[in-house]
């Protein structure tokens, strides 16, 4: 079993010399030695495993990934991308901003940045690396660790490229970056490692969207690394959209910092992908800090969404909330565990985090773990998890209305998924989302 | 405001030390030990094939470091092959009336109604010192309907049937390291069956002691209510003040069969350590229930106030259809105590329904932890489950923790889980003392009424018991 393992990660550590024997010349030193410590951290700490005793990952088995024999490890860039795969994704029309990356890779001809200040930067993260580095010293790859995390070891180590957002102090974006992360699936399955470094300036303001996709067969593996840095009195929105392909596994982490007074809203959608799991780890460090968290994960089949929210006070007068909820139809299995850490320091913090799932069919699974850990006395703390199926009363009253089964029962799950919608303000995701919700339940009353 | 420090000065008032001549077992842990223990108890020989198969898993869990990590707890390292694990006050009594007379007045200074005079109380107890048990009240009362209630050791001897039926049947000795270790070296306990269509009319009581300086104390306890009974059974116990770590795994196995319940009743009170964290008991229970028949119904109640460490999580397998699970749980932490408690709701039947009540109560540097599990197999069919876990903060020193586990895997289950965290409510502060209240007994009030859905569970006497070893253990803590 060691054995076989350790030629798991071998085939990686082996991609690897083929990838940075790849990089440019103008790639400085420094990222070139980040990428050779993050390589060794990897091979170090492997893939994850469910064994007895590692919490972490419990109840998310990674042994299909780390065994799965992708053919492309380091896919060259390419813009052959089926439009169709694209055009699902885009959204805004022609007033938003957008960068296109197939494979990690940015594609400028199917950018487009409309309505951006001038003070702001959003660059490729490989253009940005060798031509202006003085942008990513400070912030890139200082928030994700890739000491304790295998997947972003791995992602760290094939750093080449991604997104750089860098937000001036006072600057506020009016109109959203929409940044499109696909793969291609080419060569039996290209696995990919799409990096975003957002820095938020004082009082700056801006809204981004990742958005994740690929061909709807074929096996592919997105491994995902984001970290958003937001200034004091700054407000960062940002979503997250999952909508893979039916084979695709997508492995996601997120790590936020807040300053003083600073403001964070993270929506998470997770529609597609056999297995999907996703971290969001939050730090207020400042005073006065605050996020809002919130997430609907819709499955079916054989599919597995694992969210892992981490809320971290460490300063006092914080405020989290956290609110997700699980739709879970066929063999599907949705997993949630949620964090709340408040530190001595932390006085004052108000915290709370919800998980509800709607188990839809009796092969279905919810395993959720709302957990808190509280160190300060002045808090305000709660949390609250519930698991169940449609409302009989509510059904039994919407039939006596007349409506049929079926329309009783979409127009219910509508309803609940409703309270993680309603926080989406853009118009455009809003009918993006609602398209995809009101599909699925077409798709779940034609079972 | 007196600061939260001084919580830790209240004092522990059970700390005395009894002067009586003990027996104990060789120091050290070989398969010798486990025959010595064997022999000096005269047991049969599937106990000792029992324990010595008990014993090789432990050492094969030794050897590979399978110790428990993953509790919120934190201490030294056990030496496990250098304990002593077993001792017993020298004088075999044959009846009450032998009983050292040291011991008694021990029990009497705890106020357990062990002698006669007590009966009004109607409270049959069974008492366990160190490691054997040394006396049982209203055995013949019982005896007339059949109920079957002393030590382990007689049950060994008198009822070997029952004994090889139901030992291990809940918790196997396979079933974690500190269940093995006690499987191995168990030395006494209780026993107790009550027959068919039994209700039993007393409270069935066992009081615990550890009393030697360096002995663990590993006792077992068996309860077996068949179908259509019922018993309430209560629990308490106590250790001196020793400025070493003494450590206590003892496994509890209740069986309910077909429309029997049970009530099983706990006040935990071993020695906490000293202000500074020194010495205490670390407390390491296995405690499992298995509502085996139709609508069988398991109640755990537990006040945790005492050990320098406390990892015990009474769980409940609701194999029956209807079957209930309740816990109900006080745990206090305070001085540099630490607990990682809850409790595991396994819903096997349909239309199997549980309730879980958790209250934690931090002060001082303690450390609270709640833990527990509610899994809903696939063939549960319409289960419920309501818990609410709440953690009250005293000093900013302390930590409160909540860690449940959910797992649903029949979609007709019904979940709903809440806690909440803070301190005590200013508004209820101000509220009590502007009625002319002191601020001590204000917040005595108040967390008083924090626990009271607990304690509402307890029999009379323990719920009075209860009441006043909290407000003990918080004295000079808040006001």
């Amino acid at each position: 079993m060691a054995q076989q393992t350790a030629t798991q990660e071998q085939k990686y550590v082996e991609a690897w010399k083929t990838s940075i024997a790849g990089d440019s010349p103008n790639v400085p030193d420094s990222i070139r030695t980040l990428r050779e410590s993050a390589i060794a951290r990897f091979s170090e700490l492997g893939f994850p495993t469910t064994r007895r005793g590692n919490e972490e990952w419990k109840y998310t088995d990674v042994r299909g990934i780390a065994s799965a024999e992708y053919g492309s490890l380091v896919p060259s860039p390419t813009n052959r991308v089926v439009t169709k795969t694209l055009d699902q994704h885009i959204m805004g029309g022609s007033v938003w901003n957008r960068l296109v990356f197939v494979d990690g890779h940015w594609l400028p001809e199917l950018s487009w940045l409309p309505s951006l200040p001038a003070e702001v930067t959003v660059i490729s993260l490989a253009k940005a690396m060798s031509t202006e580095p003085g942008l990513v010293a400070n912030d890139l790859a200082q928030h994700a660790s890739y000491q304790e995390s295998g997947f972003t070891a791995l992602n760290t180590a094939f750093l080449q490229d991604g997104a750089l957002i860098a937000v001036p102090d006072n600057v506020e974006i009016e109109e959203p970056i929409h940044l499109i992360f696909l793969s291609s699936g080419n060569g039996d399955g290209s696995v990919s490692h799409p990096r975003t470094l957002v820095t938020l300036g004082a009082h700056a303001k801006a809204t981004v969207i990742e958005s994740y996709g690929g061909p709807v067969d074929g096996p592919y593996l997105t491994n995902a690394v984001s970290e958003f840095v937001v200034g004091p009195g700054a407000h960062l929105e940002t979503f997250h959209l999952q909508q893979h392909g039916k084979q695709a596994n997508h492995i996601g982490s997120k790590q936020v910092k807040l300053a003083n007074d600073s403001s964070f809203v993270a929506g998470a959608f997770d529609f597609g992908g056999t297995l999907s799991r996703n971290t969001l780890s939050v730090a207020l460090e400042g005073a006065g800090s605050s996020c809002n968290l919130y997430g609907l994960y819709m499955t079916n089949d054989s599919q597995h969404v694992d969210n892992q929210v981490l809320v971290d006070h460490a300063a006092p007068h914080t405020t989290s909330r956290q609110l997700y909820k699980g739709v879970l139809n066929g063999h599907s299995r949705g997993v949630f565990h949620g964090s709340i850490t408040v530190r001595q320091v932390a006085q004052k913090t108000d915290a709370l985090q919800m998980d509800k799932n709607l188990l839809l069919s009796d092969d279905a699974e919810a395993d959720t773990k709302p957990a808190l850990w509280i160190y300060a006395d002045d808090v305000k703390c709660g949390h609250g998890a519930t698991c169940g199926k449609l409302d009989e009363t509510a059904m039994f009253y919407l039939r006596s209305r007349g409506l049929d089964e079926a329309s009783a029962r979409r127009m219910l799950i509508h309803a609940f998924a409703n309270e993680i919608l309603d926080n989406v303000g853009l118009t455009p995701l809003r009918v993006h989302l609602e398209q995809f919700v009101t599909s699925s339940l077409r798709f779940e009353e034609q079972q | 405001m007196t600061t939260p420090d001084s919580l830790a000065q209240s004092e522990y008032k059970y700390g005395f030390v009894t002067d009586i001549e003990e027996e104990t077992a060789p120091r050290g842990l070989t398969e010798d030990t486990i025959r010595w223990i064997s022999a000096k108890k005269n047991e049969p020989e599937f106990m000792l094939e029992w324990r010595l198969r008990a014993f090789k898993h432990f050492m094969t869990l030794v050897e590979n470091h399978q110790e428990p990590k993953w509790a919120n707890v934190h201490y030294p390292p056990i030496d496990f092959e250098n304990g002593v694990y077993y001792a017993a006050p020298k004088t075999n009594p044959a009846s009450l009336e032998d009983v050292d007379a040291e011991i008694l007045s021990t029990y009497e200074k705890l106020g357990i109604p062990l002698e006669e005079q007590k009966r009004l109380a109607g409270v049959a107890v069974d008492a366990v010192f160190d490691s054997v048990s040394v006396a049982t009240t209203f055995k013949e009362t019982l005896g007339k309907q059949g109920i079957i209630f002393g030590s382990f050791a007689d049950a060994v001897q008198e009822h070997p049937d029952l004994v090889k039926k139901y030992l291990g049947s809940v918790v196997p000795y396979t079933d974690n390291f500190y269940a093995a270790l006690n499987a191995a070296v168990f030395s006494d306990g209780s026993f107790c069956y009550i027959p068919k269509g039994v209700r039993c009319p007393l409270e069935l009581s066992t009081y615990f002691r550890i009393n030697a300086a360096e002995s663990g104390q590993f006792e077992r306890t068996l309860l077996i209510a068949d179908e259509g009974s019922y018993v309430s059974y209560l629990e308490g116990c106590s250790a001196p003040m020793r400025d070493t770590n003494q450590l206590h795994a003892a496994v509890v196995e209740l069986v309910a069969m077909e429309n029997a319940e049970i009530k099983y009743s706990t006040i935990q009170n071993w020695y906490p350590g000293d202000e500074n964290g020194v010495g205490g008991i670390f407390n390491f229970v296995t405690k499992r229930a298995k509502a085996a028949g139709n609508n069988s119904k398991i109640s755990w109640t537990q006040v945790e106030t005492g050990s320098a460490i406390t990892w015990k999580y009474p769980s409940v397998l609701l194999q029956g259809d209807n079957s209930i699970g309740e816990f109900y749980s006080v745990a206090l932490t305070r001085g540099y105590q630490q607990a990682d408690t809850g409790t595991k709701m396994t819903h096997i039947g349909a239309n199997s329904r549980s309730k879980i009540i958790s209250k934690g109560i931090s002060a001082g540097h303690g450390s609270n932890t709640y833990r527990g599990l509610v899994k809903i197999m696939p063939k549960a069919a319409n289960a419920r489950n309501f818990t609410q876990c709440d953690s009250l903060l005293i000093g900013d020193q302390c930590g409160a923790h909540t860690v449940p586990y959910v797992e649903v895997q029949n979609s007709s289950a019904h979940l709903e889980h809440e806690a909440f965290t803070s301190k005590v409510s200013e508004e209820q502060l101000f509220y009590c003392r502007q009625r002319g209240m002191s601020s001590e007994d204000a917040n005595s009030l108040i967390i008083n009424g924090f626990c009271k859905e607990v304690f509402q569970q307890l029999p009379f006497e323990f719920a009075v018991e209860a009441t006043r070893l909290l407000e003990v253990s918080l004295e000079g803590s808040v006001g």
